[in-house]
């Protein structure tokens, strides 16, 4: 409980803790319906990829969302044009073009920068957050939820069976770098908060986590939103307290809600198919 | 209003070869086509080529006057199960009712009128029971069952139904076959690709039969004929009506 009050008391703290939960609100959003289209490895790819976006900008001097945004985009197209004009298939596109951006991106930022940056940047540090990166986090996490929930209808169709989808006249290309778009916007959010390499697991983990538990996307998407910003805050937690990297704790506790719902869920979870080893044999009965 | 389908000239390939090659075809309002041929003979392709959700080679589909393109809200899909996730966190009522986000359009919810029609596809294809159940959890038939609920839901004028037969129970089967007979009735066109010869003359009404190029298009009695099944499964079929019995 003292961390509540300490949370009343300093300023710093709620920023972070202001920036840290929509963090988690925005990438247990987005991340859902990553889940849902198999493009776990698209948002690991995109979020790595910002990385030498965001070291052109302290080059230029300019605030690194434009940068981040730029080379995010520049990735997601790349690994398109790949995928779709050579025999290339799709994960191993991802692969050459993200290992690629991420490594210009060690290189710019060891040149523009000190190590400690690079540390901050690759893990987060959510405590160092300061009030523009607050606001541009507010302003993304509005902007993501906004988009979702006036195409919801589209994202969902579009993400369950993308050839009706395609058949009634949506137009699949534009929701998927749409989506690849908002991912780019979600990752440049969270740098501060879990860094570079985490946040695959903010976009991951607490979706799988809603997934496990529940038969509709809308359920889930606010189920991840919920454990997204719950892990946000016992990283925050942890950082302050115990010095530690936020980026690592929020990875740990969203991978510790997982394992809950993966042992404990009422139709998924391990526990109840151990007890019951011939569910599978009576669902088809049942048909 | 329904109007015919008329096919110029389609060909597609993949990777440098043909798989389906100037294919033409035109069927009139109240039609009930299946599409038939051997594995690999370029039906499921040439249905998606219809529907432009594949890059053609060449070839136009014209609906009456306009391309197909123009009236992509009343053309149902039903895709193959293979293609679906069944695993996706959605249930039955619903997924019947993503039929008809054509006509809701962007921007618009679904309203209660909507959802109450959703129902009543739903019951038409027997499977109101299983409103509240994960799609993962039907059977082959059932989940068939349920898709066609949703393009009942779509109130299209064209449907188009990718191998709805195959792995299905025969109580299924029949109620789809009925429905969609009953779709022909009210004047709609349904285009079936199928590739079990079995039940091919009580099933359709019109076949297109093909093995990469078209081999015939027209009524079944003028295209399901020894000559023309040998030339495109390549091999002899001699005594058809047998065939019926004991496929």
């Amino acid at each position: 409980m003292e961390f509540l009050q300490d949370l009343l008391e300093f300023e710093f703290l709620q920023k972070a803790f202001i920036t840290s939960v929509m963090v988690g609100i925005i990438c247990g959003v987005i991340g859902s319906f990553i889940v849902l289209r198999g493009m776990a490895l698209m948002g690991d790819a995109i979020s790595h990829a910002v990385l030498p976006g965001v070291a052109i900008s302290y080059m230029l001097g300019i605030n690194f969302f434009y940068g981040a945004v730029f080379t995010g985009v520049l990735t997601a197209l790349g690994i398109g044009v790949i995928s779709q004009n050579s025999r290339i298939k799709n994960d191993s596109s991802i692969g050459i073009v993200f290992s690629a951006f991420f490594a210009l991106g060690i290189i710019l930022i060891t040149k523009a920068r000190s190590a400690t940056d690079l540390t901050q940047i690759l893990f987060g540090n959510v405590l160092s957050v300061q009030p523009t990166d607050m606001w541009l986090t507010l302003i993304i996490g509005g902007l993501v939820i906004l988009v979702v929930v006036i195409f919801f209808k589209e994202l969902l169709i579009s993400s369950f069976d993308e050839t009706m989808a395609a058949a009634y006249g949506l137009n699949t290309r534009l929701i998927h770098y749409s989506i690849m778009f908002l991912l780019t916007l979600v990752t440049v959010a969270s740098l501060q908060t879990v860094g570079v390499i985490l946040v695959v697991s903010m976009l991951i983990t607490p979706a799988s986590t809603a997934y496990l538990l529940t038969n509709r996307l809308s359920l889930m998407v606010v189920l991840a939103a919920f454990f997204g910003a719950f892990s946000a805050v016992i990283g925050l937690y942890f950082s302050f307290r115990y010095n530690m990297p936020s980026g690592p704790v929020i990875a740990l506790a969203t991978t510790s809600l997982f394992l809950l719902a993966f042992i404990f869920s009422p139709k998924q979870g391990m526990l109840w198919k151990l007890f019951r080893p011939r569910n599978k044999k009576k669902n088809e009965i049942l048909v | 209003m329904i109007e015919p389908i008329i096919v110029k000239n389609i060909s597609v390939s993949y990777h440098g070869n043909q798989v389906v090659r100037d294919v033409s075809f035109t069927f009139p309002p109240a039609s009930l086509i299946g599409v038939l041929g051997p594995n690999g003979a370029g039906k499921s392709t040439l249905m998606k080529a219809m529907l432009g959700l594949i890059r053609k080679d060449s070839g136009t589909v014209h609906v009456g006057r306009q391309p197909l393109n123009e009236v992509r809200k009343e053309i149902a899909y039903v895709p193959q199960r293979s293609n679906i996730d069944w695993n996706f966190p959605i249930i039955v009522k619903d997924t019947v009712l993503l039929g008809t986000y054509p006509k809701v359009g962007v921007f618009h919810r679904p309203k209660k009128k909507d959802k109450e029609w959703a129902m009543e596809c739903l019951k038409r294809v027997g499977m109101e029971k299983y409103a509240n159940r994960q799609i993962g959890e039907l059977s082959g038939g059932q989940q068939q069952r349920v898709f066609l609920a949703r393009a009942l839901a779509q109130k299209a004028d064209y449907f188009f139904l990718d191998e709805p037969f195959v792995g299905i129970d025969v109580s299924s089967e029949e109620v789809i076959i009925d429905i969609l007979k009953s779709l022909k009735a009210e004047g709609k066109i349904v285009f079936v690709v199928h590739h079990d010869l079995s039940k091919v003359k009580t099933y359709f009404d019109e076949l297109v039969l093909m093995n990469k190029d078209l081999i015939d298009a027209g009524p079944v009695e003028q295209v399901f004929q020894p000559g023309k099944m040998t030339k495109a499964y390549q091999r002899n079929f001699s005594l058809l009506d047998d065939l019926e019995v004991t496929m």
